[in-house]
Parts: structure tokens; sequence; C-alpha cells
């Protein structure tokens, strides 16, 4: 029994050396320092999930409340009601507001810098929309709150009437008055994200095999003609996937929108009016919460709605891609 | 043959096809295209524009603002004051950020680049992997900060501190540096690896003294890159690392764990995004609008140096060491 346990160290230590070598060591450090990224996203959707579920579970608040239209979180002021629409509607109205301003103008610019430009513009305008990639988001909103947000209020502050000679008044909207509007979070985002879909679009129309352009024109048509008839057809789903991927920038954009958009928590009723978002809403309220209430628990469950759309529109811009090599 | 490609190119379905007619909409086609070329000559002008009109501004705001004075004192209630303290956070958070971040991503850029396989049972950690680099780019910033709140002041107790933000930005720019270090790697040609590996060398031995010197270029723009995107973030930092006005700094003191010690990571750090935010949102004293002007002005000008240093850099580093 002795001389065993005298023996043994003597075994492991010839064996470790063996195992060392057969570790290969470089390779596991490597490893470990790409698969954190996989800990961090475990990490994230646990913290943010079980967080989110509080309101529910150690609040006790009906899952059918949040999709109430009404938001009164502070129990001082009568009884709360933590509907979490308005916020939802806010975020996909000012979202969708801003694809519409934007995407054209994306995808026109990538069709420029891929059709059109030559070298030396070219090599000016991408210069020039990186730099757009990197100006912070605070300082777009700062530029809206002293640019774009007086020019609204002081060019559109009353009411907007449009009359026609025989037809009579044929539109009218409440005017901007301040001029933080959900038009103003639409058009500073349609430009955050204007870098986002022209660089994706980009790619997209650079993929497309070259001997398709010319036998296109070859054909007799006009430039215009084979990119409306050839290019943006082909390119389709990558245009989509650039979409996708503006609308998820935009969705998640937190101070700059806040900043501009007036923070009315009801559900959006015009363009020229205030409204909120999810993560305007957030920004605002967590600093002013008390951790374990259930306004801040609210908030929480918001943050993991954020959470939950940004995975779908991984899986979703997995799927268009997938759509694409496929065909 | 001729009716069916006038109709087609004019998108108009005229039954019969008058000479003068085709005449007029092939006439219509060309009309189009010159008016598309104009309208997307226009996006490229207007984005230039735009980016033109956004520097003047700043400029002009920040003429008369931004000065030795302005960069070198501290905060004032009654006065313009200065930033001095904001300004060592911002950069106190890169240096800290980059520290933490630049090694790990260029070490899972490495995974990813060398070692990273598509097919087999590991192909699908790589997929993992990837899956994850992609989430991780998609989270909005101010759910990241949600999660070191969470994790660093709540569960950990740090309170709010440099080192909660530093780590809550490096695992949002995590991706970004891996993929970017990725992609500089993977433009090293094969054929250096094969002469390594023919030469005797062992696979890390070709790593480490082939591909990464021969990808530095690529891995110094990257890393700028990021840096441009560290310095510049705030909603990952308002929950992590504080929102506060930083008093006087005393520089001498330079204790790492003491609270007051502007070199400790264990304090509040309110960088410069995040001091316009909140000198935006709560629109006190007589300064603000100079100030914030002051501050974004700064913000612009790092990002343009760090986006024509990262260029100037990758141009010059590949010159000498091709020219080596």
């Amino acid at each position: 029994m002795a001389q065993l346990t005298g023996a043994q160290p003597a075994a492991g230590l010839r064996i470790r050396p063996g195992l060392l070598k057969r570790i290969d060591v470089p390779q596991v450090v490597v490893f470990m320092a790409a698969a954190s990224m996989i800990l961090i996203v475990i990490l994230l959707l646990a913290f943010i999930a079980r967080q989110g579920i509080q309101l529910f579970v150690a609040d006790h608040v009906p899952f059918t409340q949040i999709f109430s239209p009404t938001w009164q979180p502070d129990p001082g002021s009568g009884p709360t009601s933590f509907g979490i629409l308005p916020f939802i509607a806010g975020t996909l109205f000012v979202t969708g507001g801003a694809l519409l301003i934007s995407t054209p103008l994306s995808v026109g610019l990538a069709l420029f810098l891929s059709e059109i430009a030559p070298k030396w513009a070219r090599s000016i305008v991408q210069p020039a929309l990186e730099i757009f990639v990197g100006i912070p988001s605070v300082v777009w909103g700062w530029l809206g709150i002293t640019i774009l947000v007086p020019f609204l209020s002081g060019t559109f502050g009353h009411k907007i009437v449009v009359s026609l000679p025989i037809l009579g008044q044929v539109f009218s909207m409440p005017g901007f008055l301040t001029g933080f509007s959900w038009l103003a979070g639409s058009l500073v985002l349609s430009i955050m994200i204007l870098p986002t879909i022209t660089s994706v679009a980009y790619d997209s129309f650079r993929a497309v095999p070259q001997e398709l352009r010319t036998g296109s024109l070859a054909l007799g048509t006009t430039r215009w003609q084979t990119i409306r008839h050839l290019l943006l057809p082909s390119a389709m789903s990558g245009v989509l996937t650039a979409v996708v991927l503006g609308m998820t920038r935009a969705a998640g954009e937190a101070l700059a929108v806040q900043m501009v958009i007036g923070n009315s928590p009801s559900m959006p009723a015009a363009i020229t009016q205030p409204v909120t978002t999810l993560t305007s809403q957030i920004t605002l309220d967590m600093g002013n919460t008390v951790f374990g209430e259930p306004w801040q628990d609210a908030l929480w469950t918001m943050s993991l709605v954020l959470l939950v759309i940004s995975v779908a529109s991984v899986v979703m811009v997995r799927m268009l891609n997938k759509r694409r090599m496929g065909s | 043959m001729t009716s069916t490609t006038g109709r087609t190119l004019a998108g108009a379905g005229t039954p019969a096809p008058k000479p003068s007619l085709r005449r007029r909409s092939s006439r219509g086609s060309i009309l189009a295209d010159k008016a598309a070329t104009v309208v997307l000559w226009g996006t490229g002008a207007f984005v230039l524009l735009l980016l033109g009109a956004i520097i003047l501004h700043f400029a002009l705001a920040a003429w008369g603002v931004v000065s030795p004075s302005f960069l070198f004192s501290d905060p004032s209630d009654s006065s313009l004051g200065g930033i001095l303290p904001i300004l060592w956070n911002s950069i106190y958070m890169l240096v800290l950020t980059m520290l933490i971040a630049v090694p790990i991503g260029i070490l899972g850029g490495i995974y990813m680049s060398e070692y990273a396989r598509d097919t087999g049972p590991l192909g699908y950690v790589t997929a993992a992997i990837r899956f994850a680099e992609e989430s991780i780019s998609s989270v909005p910033s101010i759910v990241v900060g949600l999660f070191g709140l969470i994790l660093f002041v709540d569960t950990w107790h740090w309170g709010f501190s440099a080192l909660g933000g530093a780590l809550a930005l490096t695992l949002f720019n995590l991706p970004l540096m891996t993929r970017l270090a990725e992609q500089a790697l993977r433009a090293v040609p094969a054929g250096e690896r094969s002469a390594s590996l023919a030469l005797g060398a062992t696979k890390w031995q070709t790593i480490r003294h082939v591909v990464v010197p021969l990808a530095i270029p690529g891995l110094v723009t990257g890393v700028i890159l990021t840096a441009g995107r560290v310095f510049g973030e705030a909603a990952v930092l308002l929950f992590t690392s504080g929102i506060g006005t930083p008093a006087h700094y005393n520089f001498g003191n330079f204790s790492l764990t003491d609270p007051s010690s502007p070199w400790s990571p264990f304090r509040s750090a309110t960088t410069m995004s995040v001091y316009i935010y909140k000198l935006q949102s709560e629109g006190l004293g007589a300064y603000v609008n100079q100030i914030v002007d002051g501050c974004a002005a700064i913000l612009i000008s790092m990002v343009l140096i760090f986006n024509l240093g990262a260029r100037l850099v990758g141009r010059v580093l590949t010159r000498r060491m091709t020219a080596a």
C-alpha cells in the first residue's frame, strides 16, 4: 500500500507532460476568446429574461395587461396599469417612418456607388459614409434638438391645412407646436441608418455578375432599364437584408430618438405629435425608479421585448441570406 | 419582335406600334434614364453636402468655445468652465476598454480565421459563434447597458464604475473587433502559411511569426475603427459608469483602488458623450449650449481623426511592410 502510493506521483509526473503536449494550448486559448461571445449571449439573454419576467412573477401583473394602451406606472397617482403598447407602437411607427425616408435614399445611393459613380466620386462618398457611421448618437440627437426641432416648429408650427380651390379643405393636421415629434425622430433615425442600408445594399448590387449587365445593355436597354428590371430584382433579397438591418438599428437606437421625440406615453396620433418608444422610455425612467418596484420591472420587460426583436431580426437576416444563396 | 421590345421598354401596352409611337417611347426611356442618372447623382451629392454642412456647423459652433482653457480646466457652474475631468474619463475609458477588448478580439479572430471549421462536430460550434457574433451586434446598446447595470452594478455591487463601463463596452464591441481581426488575418495569402509549414514550423509558430505580422496593417485599422466606436458610445455607459458631473480630479493621486483617484477603475466615470446627454436633458446653466457644442465638436473631430487615422496608418504600414 505504502509502496503503491509512493509510485503514483511518479507515474502522474510522467503522464502530465504527455497530456500537455497533446492539448494544443494556443488553440484552446484562441478558442476560448472566440467562444466567449457565446457565453456573453447566454448571459445577456438569461439576465434580461430573468428581470423581464419579474413584472409577471413577482409583481403579479396579468400578462395581458402589457397589451393595454394605458401606461400609468406610478402607484402614487391612482391604480397602476403597465400597458407597453404605446411604446411598441411608437417604436414601430418611428422606425417605419425612418425606413420610408431612408430606404429610397439609401438604395439610390447604393445604386449610385455601384453603377454610376466614377472612381473619384466613389472615393469621396464612401469615406463620407464611414464618417456618418462614426458620428455618435448623442451628436445626432443634439443636431436634432438645435436644428431640426426648431425648424419644424418654426415652419410648420401651426395647424397644417391643405385646401384646393373647388374641393375646399382636403387635408388637415395639427401643427408641430414644439417640434419634438414622431417626424423629428424618424428624420434623425433615417440619417443614422442610411450608412447601414447603403453598405449592405451596395454589396448585394456588386454581387450581381457583370455579364448580366453587359448582356442586358447589349439588348439595347438603357442603364436605368438595366437597373430597374435586372439589378433590383436580382439583388432583392440583399436589399431586404439591408432594410432589416436598418430596421434593427433604428428600433434599438435610444439616445438620439429620446432627445427629439417628445416622450409622450400615449398612442401615436400624428407625425407632428410627440410619441415615445421602448428605448426612450427605458432611458428616461430607469434612473428614476427603484430596483424591484413594478415600474422598473416593466422597464425590464420592455428591454426583453427589444432583445427578442433583435434576435428575431438576426434570424430573419439569416433566412434572407439562405434564400439568396439558394437561388 | 420590335413591338414587344418597344412595349416592355416603354412599359405601356399600346397595341399598334406605329413608328412614331415607338420613337417616342424610346425617347421616353432615354429621358427616364437621364432623369434616373441625375437623381442618383443627387443622392451622392446629398450625402456630401450633409456631411459638409454638419462639419461646418460644428466648426462654427465650436468657434470661441473650444480653447486650451476649455480642454484643461474643471467644470464650473457660473462660467463656461472646462471639461478636463470628462475628457480624461473619455480617454481613460477608451484605453481601459481597448486593453480588454483588443487581446480577446484578436485571439478570437485568430480562432475564426485559422482554426474554425465549418464542417464536422466543430462546425456547429463555429456556427454558434457566428450566430452569437451577429446577435450581439444587433442587440440595442441600451440593452447592453442594462445588462451591465444588472450584472456589474446590482449583482456584483460595484456601483457605477469605470471598470463596469469598460466591460460593458468590451462585450458590445467584441464582435466588431473579432470580425475585423478575422478579416485582416484571412487576407494573408495561403501561400505564406504553406511555406512556413513546409519549413517545419508548427501551426502556432506559423500564426505567431508569419500570419499575424503580415496582418498587422489590417489589425491596426481594426483597432482604430473599434476605438472610434468605443469613444462615442453613450447608451452603454449611462447605467454602468455613471452620469454625474465629476468634481476636480487630483492627478497626483496614482492609487488604483482609491475611489477619489482619477487613475482608479473603481470610480464612476462620465465620458464626453454621456456628458452631452446629461447636459441637454437637464438643460440647466447659462452655458449648456456652448459646452455641448464644444463637446460635440470634439467628438466629431475625433471621429474624423479615427477614420482618417485608420486609413493612413493602414496604408503606411502596408507600404512599409511590403517594401521591407
